[in-house]
């Protein structure tokens, strides 16, 4: 290995004094615009320190003369997004929510802002997609409500919450404890839940289920309905379909009529904005099984009922 | 040669300036194709964004567009989603593949006739000549002192290298939008700040290595002088000064004092004065040397005037050299360029070639995707029937909107609906109309009786209502809850 440098023939530049296998490095001198563009570099390197953020220091980082800083840039962009969002946000507040699928643009808006506002709140018990948790929390996917399904009814649930303490106008019902508080012994539930399974089309009738079948007539049909078809108005399910939120099992039945979960859904309206409590309503009707508003004329009779009540209540 | 003893301790220097190359006007054959490769790839980078293609009233009319907002790609009547983006691989092998052919055949012709860096320094070049004069004048100038002259000889070239610049990087910006509206709104201020910063950028570029560092760039910044080397062989064809020929060189006056005592080559060095990037070809193949055969047309010319056969700088292969200098003929150029190895490539290339346009005719217009929404799996209904969701994504590639029906198969007893219908309402079949060139999303119910597999595969697909009865279809899961 010879490790002078000499003068390569053909090219006429020194070589570095390195030789591998043969082969030699040339000592080709730089350009001289390459020196240039590194003085450029340094001298661009010098500029940026005194104009932006750069030397660490104790606890933070040297300003820089312009002030910026990313989370400055990251509000402004913000702020850029909600001035952008301004109209839709304002048209979605100015509107009834029944009025909403009327307009096409908007409810798809509503469906995308509600989609974003779920995954904060409302995933944590409903599940990602609304897919509920069986014996825990019902399902918004499917075509069974308890409260109502159309867009007033949703949005008046996430407002008020179902059986949510110190709040007056939460929706409100309460099933009885048969068993636990002593109104039904185990033989009578038993019973019952035979006349339940048969009415929901799981079992066929049977001598306990005739029996069952008086033990509803005098203990269920106020709430359920004398077919078990349920109430809306009282939250109080229908027995006869095949959508079981504490399950549908004969012990789940009977653990139901013996000790009740009557569930709890916090109020939304001291949490989050009235149009994002909309948006969330919009969404959790699109999931598949929203209906269509009720026929109008029940409207009108909540509307003039409500004033009517307020005395009362007061 | 220096001997290398004297070398200790020297150091050698660590920067080299950049010598001025000043070429002289030249013409002949070569220069002449140059000139018209010039017109031609010029007036096809300018030109091309103007030139209008009526594509409907749902699809831009601008022929040459790469419209990245809206993630198109327009070229005359085809047009690229982003989803075909492997048209554009298959368009960039078939230009590597084109370049190892034209490599393998005549060397670095590339660079030599077609490089942007080539066709606007010898536009920047040409540009010299006309404000300062030939080679002589432009020394004797960049010599001289700043007399009242040259500052003005300056400023004027500078501001024509600037406006030159300006209308290529200009003209850049005009394939990413419609080119009137640009223009209109460029000269308003009411572009994109994008457009501005755009255009500053490459005028500022195509006015340092057009007007300034010019052979620089092929010397030391372009990694293609170096690929381009490996992929020669000893048939290609490079410009070659036959030696053999040539030497020993004398002048014209010594030649004829002494015949026969010098070769061809009167060492007039017009083949160093016309070289755009200053080097000497006498000395032999080198990284300097860009193939743009303007020194066979200097050479030509003057062998032409001393009375001797033209082509003692010429195209010639290494393979032609030995023959050459053993005396015998070099085979004609055409056989070189037959050989195998450039009948391969160029078979390669006709076949992506043929392959993408058969799949271009091919394609269908109207596309499917079919996503199972996870979550939930299932829903249970009321009435013991079991829904599943998808969410679809309709592809219409065509600039007009379309009524398409989705359908399923192999799911018996299923109803199917959107977010706008019901179940009420729901059958075997949706039909909807979907927004031209664009991509619809439809969220899917599919209700079927709980009664089945846990797991069952079915077909979901669209096709066209309105004439063209194309389209596609999706193999997709329905799933059921596990019996209790």
């Amino acid at each position: 290995m010879s490790d002078k440098p000499r003068i390569d023939e053909p090219t006429g530049t020194r070589t570095v004094g390195h030789e591998w296998d043969g082969i030699e490095e040339l000592d080709t001198p730089m350009p001289r615009w390459w020196l240039w563009t590194l003085y450029a570099t340094i001298a661009w390197a010098a500029v940026y320190v005194v104009l932006y953020p750069a030397i660490p220091m104790v606890n933070s980082a040297t300003q820089g003369v312009l002030g910026w800083s990313s989370r400055a840039d990251l509000e402004k962009e913000m702020a850029g997004h909600t001035a952008k969002r301004a109209p839709i946000v304002n048209a979605i507040a100015a509107m009834p929510i029944a009025a909403l699928p009327s307009k096409p643009e908007l409810l798809e808006a509503a469906i995308q802002g509600g989609s974003a506002a779920f995954k904060v709140h409302c995933v944590q018990c409903h599940g990602a997609g609304g897919a509920g948790v069986v014996g825990l929390y019902p399902s918004l996917t499917d075509d069974d409500w308890l409260w109502g399904g159309d867009l007033g009814n949703i949005e008046t649930t996430l407002i008020h919450g179902i059986r949510n303490p110190d709040h007056d106008e939460t929706r409100l019902s309460s099933m009885p404890a048969f068993g636990r508080d002593g109104i039904l012994d185990t033989a009578a539930i038993n019973d019952l839940v035979s006349h339940v399974r048969v009415i929901s089309r799981q079992e066929k009738p049977s001598a306990a289920s005739t029996r069952g079948a008086v033990l509803f007539e005098a203990n269920c049909v106020a709430c359920h309905g004398t077919s078990g078809e349920g109430n809306r108005e009282l939250g109080a399910p229908r027995l006869t379909d095949a959508v079981w939120l504490y399950g549908g099992s004969r012990e789940a039945i009977a653990k139901t009529i013996y000790n009740p979960r009557n569930g709890v859904m916090p109020r939304w309206n001291d949490k989050l904005d009235a149009v994002t409590i909309r948006m969330l309503a919009a969404y959790v009707h699109s999931l598949g099984g929203g209906e269509d508003a009720p026929a109008p004329f029940s409207a009108p009779a909540t509307a003039a009922s409500a004033p009517d009540e307020d005395p009362g209540n007061g | 040669m220096a001997n290398p003893d004297t070398l200790a301790g020297h150091d050698g220097p660590l920067y080299a300036a950049r010598k001025g190359v000043y070429p002289k006007k030249v013409d002949g054959n070569f220069r002449r194709l140059k000139w018209l490769i010039m017109a031609v790839t010029l007036a096809i980078y300018y030109g091309t964004p103007w030139i209008r293609w009526d594509r409907g009233p749902y699809a831009p009319d601008q022929a040459v567009l790469i419209d990245l907002a809206n993630r198109r790609f327009y070229m005359f009547q085809i047009e690229i989603w982003p989803h075909e983006f492997y048209y554009v691989a298959g368009l960039l092998i078939m230009a590597g593949i084109g370049l190892f052919l034209v490599t393998s055949a005549v060397g670095r012709a590339w660079c030599g006739y077609a490089c942007p860096q080539t066709v606007w320094t010898d536009l920047f070049q040409h540009v010299d000549r006309v404000i300062d004069g030939d080679r002589n004048a432009q020394i004797r100038l960049a010599n001289g002192p700043w007399t009242g002259g040259k500052i003005a000889k300056r400023a004027a070239k500078y501001a024509i290298y600037l406006a030159i610049a300006f209308w290529t990087g200009g003209a850049w910006i005009m394939y990413f939008a419609d080119a009137p509206t640009l223009t209109r709104d460029f000269w308003t201020g009411e572009a994109a700040f994008i457009a501005y910063g755009t255009v500053a950028a490459l005028t500022a570029t195509t006015f340092v290595l057009g007007g300034f560092m010019r052979e620089q760039v092929c010397i030391y910044m372009c990694p293609w002088p170096r690929i381009q080397t490996a992929m020669m062989d000893e048939k290609s064809l490079l410009v070659t000064y036959k030696d053999w020929r040539g030497e020993p060189r004398g002048s014209l006056k010594k030649a004829l004092a002494h015949p026969g005592s010098l070769g061809d080559c009167v060492d007039c060095n017009q083949c160093v004065a016309v070289c755009p990037t200053g080097i000497d070809i006498r000395e032999g193949p080198q990284i300097g040397c860009i193939t743009c055969a303007l020194c066979i047309d200097a050479c030509d010319t003057v062998m032409a005037q001393v009375g001797r056969p033209r082509g003692l700088i010429d195209y010639c292969a290494l393979d032609d050299v030995a023959v050459e200098k053993a005396g015998g003929t070099a085979p004609p150029v055409l056989k070189t360029l037959l050989r195998p190895r450039l009948m391969i490539y160029l078979a390669i290339w006709c076949a992506i070639g043929a392959a993408m346009l058969f799949s271009l005719g091919e394609r269908t217009r109207l596309d499917l995707a079919v996503q199972h929404e996870r979550s939930p799996l299932y829903v249970q209904l009321s009435d013991g029937a079991i829904r599943n969701n998808y969410t679809l994504k309709l592809r219409n590639m065509e600039a007009r909107p379309r009524t398409v029906a989705i359908t399923v198969s192999g799911l018996p007893g299923a109803q199917l609906w959107t977010e706008t219908g019901s179940r009420d309402r729901a059958s075997q079949r949706v039909e909807m109309t979907i927004s031209p060139d664009s991509v619809t999303r439809v969220r899917l119910f599919v209700a079927a009786p709980a009664t089945g597999p846990v797991r069952q595969d079915f077909t979901i697909a669209t096709y066209g209502r309105d004439g063209d009865p194309r389209g596609d279809s999706d193999i997709i899961q329905f799933d059921r809850p596990e019996a209790q």
